[in-house]
C-alpha cells in the first residue's frame, strides 16, 4: 500500500495513458465499425468477406501484430492504437451487423413504404432498434481493449503495462501487482457504464421512456382492452 | 389510376410473380385484390408505390407515371399499411403518425393538429393515446394507429396489405366497419389485399381475383357471385352459395310495398337480405321493413327467393 502512495505520480501517469489509449482507440474504432457494419448488414457477400477477414485478424497474437506493424509505423502510441483498433473491429463490426439484422423486416418495410430514404430508415428506425446490441458490442470491446492495452507497453506506448513489464524485468512485485489491480479497477466501471447505457437503450427501444416526455406526462396505464 | 400490362419477374424465380395485369380504377373506389397466398396480389400492390419495380408495363397514379417519379417522394404521397402493423416501438403513437408529415416538412403546429384529427378519425381519444407507445396498444388499437399513420399526409391513394390479418374476428369486423366509414368520409382510393373472401365481399366496390399472377376476374362483388368468369372464381367465392349472394343484397331491393298483415319482427331497410332471412328463420313468416322509425313495407321468404333469382341485374 505504501508503494502506491510513494509512487502515486507514476501510477496515475500510467493510468492516464492507459485510459487515453483505450478510450481513443474505442472512439476511432466505433467511427470505422459503423459504416463497415452497415455495409456488412446490407450486402451478404460484403458481410461474409469483412467478418471473415476480421476474424483472421483477431487470431493473430497482439505481440505478433505489433511486430508486423513496427517496420511500417515504428514504436509508440500510434502503432499500438492502430493494432488495438483492428482488434476492436472484430467485435464492433459484428455487433453492428448483428444488431441491424435483428431489425424486424416489417419495420424496415414500413420505413421504406412511408417514404424514408435508405439513410433516414437507418438513422430513425434501424439504428435505434439495433442500439442495445451495438452498446453491448461496445462494452465487450472496451473490456477487451483495456486488457489488450497492457501489452502496448512492449512497444513503448506506455499505459499500465509499463508498470507490469518494468516489474517483470526488475523483479519488482509491487509494480506487477499495482499494474494488474489498476487494470481490473478500470474494467469494472467501464463495464458498468456500458451496461447502464445498454439497459437504457433497451428501455427506449421498447417504448418505456421517450425523449421529450417527462416521466409524469407518460404515466398512462397500459391498455389491455380487446379493441 | 391505371395499371397497364404490368409484369413482375423475380430473378431466379420460375415464371412471373405478376403477369400482364391491367386494371382501370376510378378515383375514390375501394378495390380489393383477392387471392391465395403466393398469388402475386401483394407484389401487384407494391408496384403501385414502387416497392417493387415492374419488369414491364406502366402504373399511373393521379395521371403521373409512377416509374418517372422519385420513389421516396412517391411513397410519401401514397398511404401504406403493412401486414404486421409495423409501428415503430421506440416512438410514441403521435411520433409514429407524424412521420410522413415530418418527412415532407410540415410545421410542428400543423402536425400536432393533424395527429389529433387523425386519432379522432380512427376513434381513439387523442388525450389518452397521443403519448402511448405501441407496446401499450391492443392489436386493434395498433391497427387503427397504423391506418392513421398511413393517412397522415392526406394521400389520395391508400395501399393496405392484409392489414387485419393478425387481429381476432370480432375486432376485425369492427375495423372493417370503420374502414368503410373512413373511406366514405375521405373518398380516398383504396387498394386492399386479402385472402379472406368475406372480408373482400364486405369491403369492396370492386374485387380483382388474382391467381398465379393473373387477374381471373375484376368486377363488382355481386357480379363475381352471380356471374363468375371462370370456374376458379366460382369455386373460390362459392358463387352458387345463396347466403353469400344474399349478404350483398339489401332489404331495400326485395321490399314489398303494401302489406295488410301484422308483423311481429322488423328490420331496417339498409340491412342485408341475409340479415332479413335470419330474422325470418327466428320464427316469423313476415318481417316489417323500417326506415328509421317509420314502416315502409314488409318481407316474406318468397320475396327473398325472388330477389335472389332476379339478382344479376
Amino acid at each position: 500500500m505504501s508503494f502506491a502512495f510513494t509512487h502515486a505520480n507514476e501510477i496515475l501517469w500510467r493510468l492516464g495513458q492507459h485510459i487515453a489509449l483505450t478510450a481513443g482507440t474505442l472512439l476511432i474504432a466505433c467511427a470505422i465499425a459503423l459504416p463497415l457494419g452497415v455495409a456488412a448488414a446490407r450486402n451478404r457477400r460484403v458481410g461474409v468477406i469483412v467478418l471473415t477477414l476480421l476474424d483472421l485478424t483477431y487470431t493473430i497474437p497482439s505481440l505478433a501484430l505489433y511486430a508486423l506493424l513496427i517496420p511500417f509505423m515504428g514504436l509508440g502510441f500510434v502503432t499500438a492504437a492502430t493494432a488495438l483498433t483492428a482488434y476492436a473491429q472484430t467485435i464492433l463490426v459484428r455487433s453492428v451487423a448483428t444488431g441491424l439484422s435483428e431489425v424486424p423486416s416489417a419495420l424496415r418495410d414500413a420505413a421504406r413504404g412511408l417514404g424514408m430514404s435508405s439513410l433516414q430508415s437507418l438513422a430513425r428506425v434501424e439504428l435505434p432498434y439495433a442500439m442495445p446490441t451495438l452498446l453491448g458490442g461496445m462494452r465487450v470491446a472496451a473490456v477487451t481493449l483495456i486488457a489488450m492495452a497492457n501489452l502496448a507497453a512492449w512497444i513503448n506506448a506506455g499505459g499500465l503495462g509499463s508498470l507490469i513489464f518494468y516489474g517483470l524485468e526488475h523483479d519488482d512485485a509491487n509494480r506487477i501487482i499495482v499494474g494488474s489491480l489498476c487494470s481490473i479497477l478500470l474494467v469494472l466501471p467501464a463495464d458498468a457504464f456500458f451496461r447502464r447505457l445498454e439497459f437504457q437503450a433497451l428501455r427506449r427501444r421498447n417504448g418505456y421512456a421517450a425523449a421529450g416526455f417527462t416521466q409524469a406526462e407518460n404515466t398512462n396505464p397500459p391498455s389491455r382492452r380487446i379493441a | 389510376m391505371r395499371i397497364e400490362r404490368v409484369t413482375v419477374s423475380y430473378r431466379g424465380a420460375q415464371g412471373n410473380a405478376v403477369e400482364d395485369v391491367s386494371l382501370d380504377v376510378r378515383a375514390g373506389e375501394f378495390i380489393v385484390l383477392l387471392g391465395p397466398s403466393g398469388s402475386g396480389k401483394s407484389t401487384l400492390l407494391r408496384t403501385i408505390n414502387r416497392m417493387v419495380a415492374p419488369s414491364g408495363g406502366t402504373v399511373h397514379v393521379d395521371g403521373r407515371d409512377v416509374l418517372a417519379c422519385d420513389p421516396t417522394l412517391l411513397r410519401r404521397s401514397i398511404g401504406y399499411v403493412v401486414q404486421a402493423v409495423g409501428l415503430f416501438p421506440h416512438m410514441s403513437v403521435a411520433q409514429n403518425i407524424a412521420i410522413v408529415p415530418q418527412l415532407i416538412g410540415w410545421e410542428q403546429d400543423r402536425i400536432r393538429r393533424r395527429v389529433d384529427d387523425l386519432l379522432t378519425l380512427v376513434h381513439l381519444d387523442p388525450a389518452r393515446f397521443r403519448r402511448r407507445f405501441p407496446r401499450e396498444l391492443s392489436g386493434g388499437e395498433a391497427q387503427r394507429v397504423g391506418v392513421a399513420r398511413a393517412l397522415a399526409a392526406e394521400p389520395r391513394v391508400l395501399l393496405m396489405d392484409e392489414p387485419f390479418g393478425a387481429v381476432d374476428a370480432l375486432v376485425r369486423f369492427s375495423l372493417q366497419e370503420e374502414l368503410r366509414r373512413i373511406h366514405k368520409e375521405l373518398g380516398t382510393t383504396i387498394f386492399f389485399v386479402t385472402h379472406d373472401i368475406d372480408e373482400a365481399l364486405r369491403l369492396a366496390d370492386r374485387i380483382a381475383v388474382v391467381r398465379n399472377g393473373r387477374i381471373e376476374q375484376f368486377d363488382v362483388p355481386l357480379a363475381l357471385l352471380s356471374d363468375p368468369a371462370t370456374s376458379y372464381v366460382e369455386d373460390l367465392l362459392g358463387s352458387r352459395d345463396a347466403l353469400r349472394r344474399l349478404s350483398r343484397l339489401t332489404v331495400q331491393s326485395a321490399i314489398r310495398r303494401s302489406s295488410s298483415e301484422r308483423a311481429t319482427a322488423f328490420i331496417q331497410s339498409d340491412r342485408s337480405l341475409r340479415d332479413a332471412l335470419n330474422v325470418l328463420l327466428a320464427g316469423s313468416n313476415l318481417v316489417e321493413v323500417r326506415a328509421g322509425n317509420s314502416c315502409i313495407g314488409s318481407l316474406t321468404f318468397d320475396d327473398i327467393r325472388s330477389a335472389l333469382v332476379k339478382a344479376p341485374e
